[in-house]
């Protein structure tokens, strides 16, 4: 009904504003399919939808937000048929598919525009198939280490850098009854985290690239240092039990109980903490611990997308569009506290002044040299991703079982990127 | 329009009508039989033989995905293990038939507030699947659960029965039974109703009591319910899928798939999207099933044939 009143009304402008001079000629409809189903999330675009709408008046835009575990299922069936102008996504291999197949329209242009591609920089690679640009990025967030500042005060602990600091580190806090770290691995992604940490501290980001796309086996003396590490952690108890059985929100209560007193997660888990009842005196945030002195710290940050879909209809509209989310202002306005509260993707936004978002800021524009990832199951092809999380669980429930799982890995390997 | 052709062709259809008739009130049944059944049977098979990522073109690999699974299945990765739990499935979910039974006789008796019993042994049936999932996933919770709570009273060790591999098709499958035995007492209530008094009688006079009673004289007027709780109870533990994507996703580490669901994940879920290797395992299982099929569709032939 709202929205009826809502279209009434923009109908109304647009007929006045056909005797005025307009300054916008964007006409037509524009659909904008989206998958921001939260309700933080979903009031944050819709508002950004409505300011673009009053820039363009004439512009008769339609969103429709669907739920967000269907849209991955459903954008299959959208990109072919009724197909939106406007639609997000997720960065790097994640959009592969739909690239190959011809889904997305290429926007390499809109990244030749000054504007674009002067300060959108950063995340330019991720958006990059083939030499072209798939589309824009609108959000991206850290993963780190959130933990319990209170115990880590309470046993005289500080921040660990290095591998042998956060083994110290997490000896005395399983001597003091607790566990290190809390994880829900139901859903197996969280254990892809780890890995992508593990991995990427012991072998560093272009190994761990390359063993994403298949180029490096499972069964390579560094994977299986790699694994041996995480086995150091395992055995001595630093995760909590029947994670296997836990999804990551259901993991959370052992951290706001004190059970555990750290989570390896992205830094959308930090609004749950709070909720539920951890103040900033007691949460607080750092980055993963170097492993190997010899390659260059590199950090997790997905990157959630907008693309243009091949058969969109009105393009041109599209355009404006993704220019108008790229753009400093909106950039600084979607993901700032009271909205996303995630990180800006355009150099000339700021960043909100929330600690969190602050040191992860920090930490990817001056403390990742070695690159930024997108995460475990982007980075690596979907069934590879798949198999591979499922190993990942495995291991951390028997780690005794590495060498199997690898060989595994192997096996799947060998057959995932051959076709 | 001429009168001698009108008249033609009405004394077509009335020459014809018995014959007819059965057929056109057969059609829109056979006609969705056809379109939702029969034809998406041949498609899947030919699906099967392709491989397709829901987007592109499909490409032609001939028998690939079948070979595909014989070594998965030799090597008894995901398709050893989602094969080895359906037969699991089977054999345990046939426990439904007989508690199905026991629960009936039970009920079946003459004491006041009785239908208020009735319904709350049916309830599970009533609820859906995905509730008896939850349900049951908080009941097996190794930290807050119940069954660790009433296990701890004997002072034994928690259980994690969702996620450890050996007992989570079993935790699976216990919480499916529930659902099951009601619908099959549901079943054996009805099939009890039309039991006739006057064998009972006469077993009675002859001496026939306890156990005899039910084995010589009910058990044999119960078949056609028995026939029914047997058919549903077969299909069911093959095509049990929701309670596992509920319950574990097929996990920890993919050893509560069975077939329905590892098809779904290869085909449909996130991270799947090989519809051909999917086709290739509905074509697995639907195998299984016509074994199943051929022979009710046999028996009730047989059944036919008596009367």
């Amino acid at each position: 009904m709202h929205s009826m009143f809502k279209r009434t009304a923009m109908a109304l402008v647009a007929s006045v504003a056909l005797t005025a001079p307009v300054a916008a000629e964007l006409t037509g409809e524009l659909r904008i399919f989206l998958d921001t189903s939260n309700p933080a999330p979903r009031a944050t675009m819709e508002a950004m939808i409505e300011r673009f709408q009053q820039q363009h008046p004439d512009l008769e835009i339609e969103t429709t937000v669907i739920d967000r575990e269907a849209y991955k299922t459903q954008i299959r069936n959208f990109l072919t048929a009724d197909t939106p102008d406007v639609a997000n996504w997720y960065a790097a291999n994640r959009m592969k598919p739909y690239v190959d197949a011809g889904l997305f329209e290429d926007v390499s242009d809109l990244w030749a525009e000054a504007e674009i591609s002067d300060n959108l920089g950063s995340t330019k690679g991720a958006l990059t198939i083939d030499g072209k640009q798939w589309g824009v990025p609108y959000t991206y967030y850290q993963w780190g280490v959130y933990y319990r500042k209170d115990i880590f005060d309470e046993l005289g602990l500080s921040e660990p850098t290095t591998w042998k600091e956060e083994l110290a580190n997490c000896q005395k806090i399983i001597d003091s009854g607790r566990t290190c770290y809390t994880i829900g691995t139901k859903f197996l992604w969280t254990a892809g985290g780890w890995f992508d940490y593990l991995n990427m501290r012991t072998n560093g980001f272009d190994f761990h690239q390359q063993l994403a796309n298949g180029e490096i086996s499972w069964e390579d003396d560094r994977v299986k240092q790699t694994f041996a590490n995480w086995k150091q952690l395992i055995d001595m108890g630093a995760f909590i039990d029947n994670h296997q059985t836990y999804s990551w929100q259901e993991a959370l209560p052992f951290m706001v109980k004190g059970d555990a007193a750290a989570y390896l997660m992205g830094n959308f888990a930090v609004a749950p903490l709070r909720e539920a009842g951890l103040s900033d005196d007691q949460l607080d945030f750092y980055q993963f611990v170097a492993i190997n002195p010899d390659v260059e710290l590199a950090e997790d940050a997905p990157t959630d997308t907008f693309h243009i879909p091949a058969n969109a209809l009105n393009k041109e509209a599209a355009r404006a569009f993704l220019r108008f989310v790229v753009s400093a202002d909106e950039q600084t306005e979607i993901n700032n506290g009271s909205n996303l509260g995630q990180l800006p993707v355009n150099a000339q936004s700021s960043v909100d002044a929330d600690k969190f978002l602050q040191q992860g800021f920090n930490m990817l524009s001056s403390n990742s040299p070695g690159g930024i990832a997108q995460f475990w199951d982007r980075d690596a092809p979907a069934e590879m991703a798949k198999v591979s999380m499922e190993g990942f669980q495995e291991f951390m429930v028997k780690p005794d079982n590495a060498d199997k799982i690898l060989a595994k890995l192997e096996r799947a390997r060998t057959r995932i990127y051959d076709q | 329009m001429t009168v001698s052709a009108e008249l033609d062709s009405e004394s077509w259809f009335h020459r014809n009508q018995q014959r007819i008739a059965p057929w056109l009130f057969l059609a829109p049944g056979l006609l969705f039989f056809l379109f939702y059944v029969i034809i998406p049977v041949f498609q899947s098979f030919n699906l099967s033989l392709y491989e397709w990522d829901g987007l592109g073109a499909a490409e032609y690999v001939g028998f690939r995905n079948y070979e595909d699974l014989y070594w998965e299945f030799s090597d008894r990765d995901a398709f050893y293990i989602s094969l080895k739990n359906n037969l699991i499935w089977l054999l345990l979910y046939l426990a439904a038939i007989p508690a199905g039974l026991f629960i009936a006789l039970f009920l079946n008796q003459t004491v006041k507030g009785i239908r208020l019993y009735k319904s709350l042994f049916f309830f599970p049936f009533v609820i859906s699947q995905v509730v008896v999932g939850l349900v049951f996933t908080w009941f097996y919770d190794p930290t807050f659960g119940l069954l660790n709570e009433f296990l701890g009273l004997f002072g034994m060790g928690p259980l994690n029965v969702l996620g450890d591999e050996r007992f989570v098709t079993y935790g699976i499958i216990f919480a499916g039974l529930w659902p099951q035995t009601a619908y099959c007492m549901i079943l054996y209530l009805t099939g009890l109703n039309a039991v006739d008094p006057e064998q009972i009688e006469a077993g009675r006079l002859d001496g026939a009591k306890g156990f005899r009673m039910l084995w010589h004289i009910i058990l044999p007027q119960l078949r056609p319910a028995t026939f029914i709780a047997f058919v549903v109870t077969i299909i069911g533990a093959l095509r049990s899928f929701d309670l596992i994507s509920i319950m574990t996703q097929g996990g920890p580490f993919g050893s509560s798939r069975v077939l329905a669901y590892y098809m779904f994940e290869v085909a449909l879920s996130e991270y799947g999207f090989r519809m051909g290797y999917g086709a290739a395992i509905a074509v697995i299982l639907f195998l299984i099933m016509l074994c199943f099929i051929a022979y009710f569709l046999w028996s009730m032939y047989r059944e036919e044939r008596r009367h």
